[in-house]
C-alpha cells in the first residue's frame, strides 16, 4: 500500500472528493495555483480548474461567510484557514452562523462545510504559529471537531468530515504533517514513509466520525488524548514502564464515550494529555466526564497535561510543550496514588 | 419563482482573477502605467477630498530616469538629509542580508526581509517626531533603523536571547519600542490598522499633537480591520496616516485578488472620503514628501489620509517561502519602478553629493557595523546556544499581578 505524508494524504482526501462530487470546492489564502503554504492542495487547482480551487482574499471572516452561504446553496465547501492562530476573524461566522443555521431555520437551510487548519507547536512557531483552539469550537453546540494524527486516519476523516451533513472543525496537528513527533526534540523524527500509519489506501474510504482508537492497550492506566499528543503519550509510557491503554480520541465532538469508559473502568486510573492551555480546555470536559461516569471506579484522581496557562511563548517552545518528562511524571503520580 | 432562476441572460460562471504571468512566463508590466516624475499635481493640504480624487488613481513621482528630481514635491530634503536617507536604506539591506544567513546558520527560526521597499518605512520615518506612533506590520524595520533603534537590540530579539527586551516571547521581527515610536507587533494581520485609528483618536480626545502612522500590506487590506479603521478615521477624522504597501503580493497571492474590481488599493478611501494617495514606493523622495503632507494633514486636525505606496517585494515572502513557485525569476528585475537604493543613490551622483567610491566606501563601512553589532548580540546568545531568556520568563508578564493558577502551574513546571 502506498505510504503517505499527513500532507499528501488530506490532499488525497480532496482530491479523492473532489473528484467524486463536482459540488466540492476548495478555497483559503494560497491555496490556488500555490497549493497552500503547507502544500496540501498543490494540484488541485491544475486538475478541477480555478472554480473548484481557488486562492481567497486574506479575509478569514469571509472565507468562512461565503463557505456558508456556497454550503446553504448546496455546495460542499472545504477551506483552510492557514493557521488556526488566524482564525478568529471568522469566529463569529462559525459561532453564530455556522453552527446555528440548521437549528434556527428548522433544517431549512443548512451548512455541510468543512473549515480545515494547521493547529499545534513544536515548530518555533511563536505565538501565531502555535496555538491549539479545539476547546473554542467544542464549547459550541452545532459543530463537529476532529483531530487526525496520522495519514491514514486523516484522510479517512476528512473524508467523513467533508460528506458530513453539518459543519465541521478539522485540526491538522502540523507537527506531525511529516512524521509522528514524540516531543523529543533533539531527537531525529521519523518519516511517515517509514511508519505503518502511513500507510494510506488510494481511493474512497472513511474513518467516521465520533469513533477514538486504542492505539495501545493496557491495564494500569487509561491516556486520553489526540493528535501529536498521541505519541508523546507513547514516549511517556514506555520510558517509565507503564502499561498504558493510549485512546487516541480523533473525534472530540461528537466524543466516543463508550471507549473512554469501557477503558477507564478497566483501569481505574486515567490521565488527560492536550497541547492546549489548562484551564476550561478539553481535557476538562474529559476529566468531568470520567469522573461522572467512572466514579466508583477510579483509584485516583483523574490527572491532567497540558500547555501551561501563557500565550505560546517562542524561546522557552520545549519548556512550554507537555513534552514526555512531564507527561511521565503525571503518569508515575497517578499511578502511586490511592 | 422558478427553483432556476430566470433563464433570460444564459449561465453564470465565476470569475477569478489571474496575475499576468506565471513561473515560465515573461514578465510583462506593459499594461501599468506608470505617469512620469513630476506630473502629478499637488494640491494644499487642506484641500477638500472631493477636489483631488485623482491622486488615488495616479502615481507621484519625484525621481526621474536621469536621476533629477522634479515637480511640485521635489526639493524638501537637504543633500545631508538624503545622504542620511541613503545610509538608512544600506544599512537596512545589510541587516536584512545578515539575518537572512543568520536564519540559515541555525541562529534563529525565521526572518522577513525589506528587500526592494526599503524607501517606504525608511522615509516615512522621516515625517515622524518624537511621541508619534507607528502601528507597523513586520515589513517597516526602516522605521527603527531611521529612527535610531538600536541594532542590537534588533538582533537580540530575532535570535531571542538573553537581551532580547521581549523575553524569548516574541517571533523574531515582531519588534516593540514605546520609545521609537513602534507599537508591539502582533503577526495578525490588518488587527493593528484599526487600533492605530484608536491611537490617534485618543490623542484628539486628549487634545495632544501626537499623530499616528497605520501600517498594512495589499493582501492584509482584504481584512474586515482594514475596512473598521476606514470608517472610523473617517467619521472622527482621526489624525492617522493610512499607509497601504502594496508591493505585489500576499505570499503567492497576487495583489488582484484583494483589490478586485477596485482600480487602485488607494481608491478604497475615496468612498469613505478619505483622501487617498498614490505614490513611487522606490523613490525615496516622493515617499518622504507624500509622507510629510499626509503627516502635516493629521497635524491640522484635517483628517486622515491613505496612502498606497506602490513597490514590489522582490525578495521570498520570509525564509519559509521560495516564489519561483508562483512567480517569473525575473519579474522583479523587470519590475518598472527600479531598486530605491540606486535610485537614490543616482540621484546624489547627478546632484554632485556623491560618488562610487564614496557609496563603496559606504557600503563597507555599514557592513562593518552591522556585523560588530551582530558580534555583540551574539556574545548574549542565539536562538539555540548561549544565553537565553529564563522559562520562569515564560510566565511572568501575562497580567501585571501573576494569578495563584500561574504561580502553581510555574512551581509545578519547577521554575
Ligand atoms: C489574520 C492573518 N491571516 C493570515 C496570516 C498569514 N499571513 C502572513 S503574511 C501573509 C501575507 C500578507 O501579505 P501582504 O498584506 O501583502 O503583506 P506583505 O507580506 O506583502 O508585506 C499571510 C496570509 C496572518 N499572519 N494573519
Ligand atoms: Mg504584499
Amino acid at each position: 500500500m502506498p505510504r503517505k505524508t499527513m500532507i499528501e494524504s488530506i490532499r488525497d482526501a480532496m482530491d479523492t472528493m473532489m473528484e467524486r462530487d463536482e459540488n466540492v470546492v476548495v478555497f483559503g489564502e494560497d491555496v490556488g495555483f500555490f497549493g497552500g503554504v503547507f502544500r496540501c492542495t498543490q494540484g488541485l487547482q491544475a486538475k478541477y480548474g480555478k472554480t473548484r480551487c481557488f486562492d481567497a482574499p486574506i479575509n478569514e471572516a469571509g472565507i468562512v461567510g461565503a463557505a456558508i452561504g456556497m454550503a446553504s446553496y448546496g455546495l460542499k465547501p472545504c477551506v483552510e484557514i492557514q493557521f488556526a492562530d488566524y482564525v478568529y476573524p471568522a469566529y463569529d461566522q462559525i459561532v453564530s452562523e455556522a453552527a446555528r443555521l440548521r437549528y434556527r431555520s428548522n433544517g431549512d437551510f443548512t451548512c455541510p462545510m468543512v473549515v480545515r487548519m494547521p493547529v499545534g507547536g513544536g515548530i518555533f512557531g511563536g505565538q501565531t504559529h502555535s496555538q491549539s483552539p479545539e476547546a473554542l469550537f467544542t464549547h459550541v453546540s452545532g459543530l463537529k471537531v476532529v483531530v487526525p494524527s496520522n495519514p491514514y486516519d486523516a484522510k479517512g476523516l476528512l473524508i467523513a468530515a467533508i460528506e458530513d451533513p453539518d459543519p465541521v472543525i478539522f485540526l491538522e496537528p502540523k507537527r506531525i504533517y511529516n512524521g509522528p513527533f514524540d516531543g523529543h526534540h533533539d531527537r531525529p523524527v521519523t518519516p511517515w514513509s517509514k511508519h505503518d500509519l502511513g500507510e494510506v489506501p488510494d481511493g474512497h474510504y472513511t474513518v467516521p466520525l465520533g469513533k477514538a482508537i486504542k492505539r495501545r492497550e493496557g491495564s494500569q492506566l487509561t491516556i486520553l488524548t489526540y493528535g501529536t499528543m498521541v505519541y508523546v503519550a507513547e514516549a511517556a509510557a514506555a520510558e517509565h514502564n507503564i502499561d498504558a491503554e493510549i485512546i487516541d480520541l480523533r473525534t472530540l465532538l461528537p466524543l466516543d464515550l463508550e471507549t473512554i469508559i469501557e477503558s477507564v473502568s478497566k483501569t481505574g486510573r486515567c490521565v488527560v494529555v492536550h497541547e492546549a492551555t489548562l484551564t476550561s480546555g478539553f481535557g476538562a470536559e474529559l476529566a468531568a466526564l470520567v469522573q461522572e461516569h467512572c466514579f466508583y471506579k477510579l483509584e485516583a484522581p483523574v490527572a491532567r497535561v497540558a500547555g501551561w496557562d501563557t500565550p505560546y511563548p517562542h524561546a522557552q517552545e520545549w519548556d512550554y510543550f507537555p513534552g514526555p518528562s512531564r507527561v511521565g511524571r503525571a503518569l508515575v503520580e497517578t499511578l502511586e496514588g490511592l | 419563482m422558478s427553483d432556476n432562476g430566470s433563464v433570460e441572460f444564459g449561465p453564470l460562471s465565476l470569475h477569478v482573477p489571474e496575475p499576468a504571468v506565471r513561473p515560465g512566463g515573461t514578465p510583462d508590466f506593459s499594461n501599468v502605467t506608470f505617469p512620469d516624475a513630476g506630473s502629478v499635481r499637488r494640491p494644499d493640504v487642506d484641500t477638500n477630498p472631493e477636489d483631488m480624487r485623482d491622486l488615488a488613481f495616479s502615481i507621484i513621482r519625484v525621481l526621474n530616469p536621469e536621476g533629477e528630481a522634479v515637480g511640485p514635491w521635489a526639493n524638501l530634503l537637504t543633500d545631508d538629509q538624503l545622504v542620511e536617507g541613503l545610509r538608512h536604506m544600506m544599512t537596512l539591506r545589510t541587516f536584512d542580508a545578515r539575518m537572512q544567513i543568520a536564519q540559515r546558520q541555525g541562529k534563529t527560526s525565521f526572518y522577513m526581509q525589506h528587500l526592494g521597499e526599503e524607501a517606504v518605512s525608511c522615509a516615512f520615518r522621516k515625517a515622524l517626531v518624537q511621541g508619534d506612533m507607528n502601528f507597523p506590520t513586520y515589513r517597516q524595520a526602516g522605521l527603527l533603523i531611521a529612527g535610531g533603534y538600536p541594532m542590537v537590540e534588533m538582533m537580540c530579539q530575532i535570535y531571542s536571547n538573553e537581551r532580547d527586551p521581549l523575553k524569548g516571547r516574541q517571533l523574531p521581527i515582531m519588534y516593540s519600542s514605546k520609545e521609537h515610536g513602534f507599537f508591539s507587533i502582533s503577526g495578525n494581520l490588518a488587527t493593528q490598522y484599526i487600533q492605530g485609528v484608536g491611537w490617534a483618536m485618543a490623542s484628539a480626545i486628549k487634545k495632544d499633537s501626537k499623530i499616528a502612522a497605520a501600517w498594512i500590506g495589499d493582501g492584509s487590506t482584504a481584512e474586515s480591520d482594514f475596512h473598521a479603521a476606514l470608517v472610523f478615521a473617517s467619521t472622527y477624522k482621526a489624525p492617522v496616516v493610512l499607509n497601504i504597501v502594496n508591493n505585489q503580493w500576499a505570499i503567492s497571492t497576487f495583489q488582484g485578488i484583494a483589490r478586485g474590481g477596485s482600480g487602485t488599493f488607494a481608491a478604497r478611501g475615496l468612498g469613505f472620503g478619505i483622501p487617498a494617495l498614490r505614490v513611487d514606493g522606490n523613490d525615496y523622495l516622493a515617499v518622504f514628501a507624500v509622507a510629510q503632507w499626509a503627516t502635516e494633514r493629521a497635524r491640522r486636525n484635517l483628517g486622515p489620509t491613505l496612502v498606497e505606496y506602490v513597490t514590489y517585494r522582490a525578495g521570498a515572502h520570509s525564509t519559509s517561502d521560495d516564489p519561483s513557485a508562483y512567480r517569473p525569476k525575473m519579474e522583479s528585475e523587470a519590475w518598472p519602478l527600479g531598486d530605491p537604493i540606486v535610485r537614490l543613490k543616482n540621484h546624489l551622483i547627478a546632484r554632485g553629493a556623491w560618488s562610487e567610491e564614496r557609496h563603496t566606501q559606504t557600503e563597507a563601512e555599514i557592513l562593518d557595523t552591522v556585523i560588530a553589532a551582530q558580534k555583540e548580540a551574539e556574545s548574549f546568545g542565539t536562538l539555540h546556544a548561549g544565553g537565553k531568556p529564563s522559562a520562569r520568563d515564560m510566565f511572568e508578564g501575562v497580567y501585571e499581578q501573576m494569578p495563584p493558577h500561574l504561580r502553581r502551574q510555574r512551581q509545578q513546571a519547577g521554575v
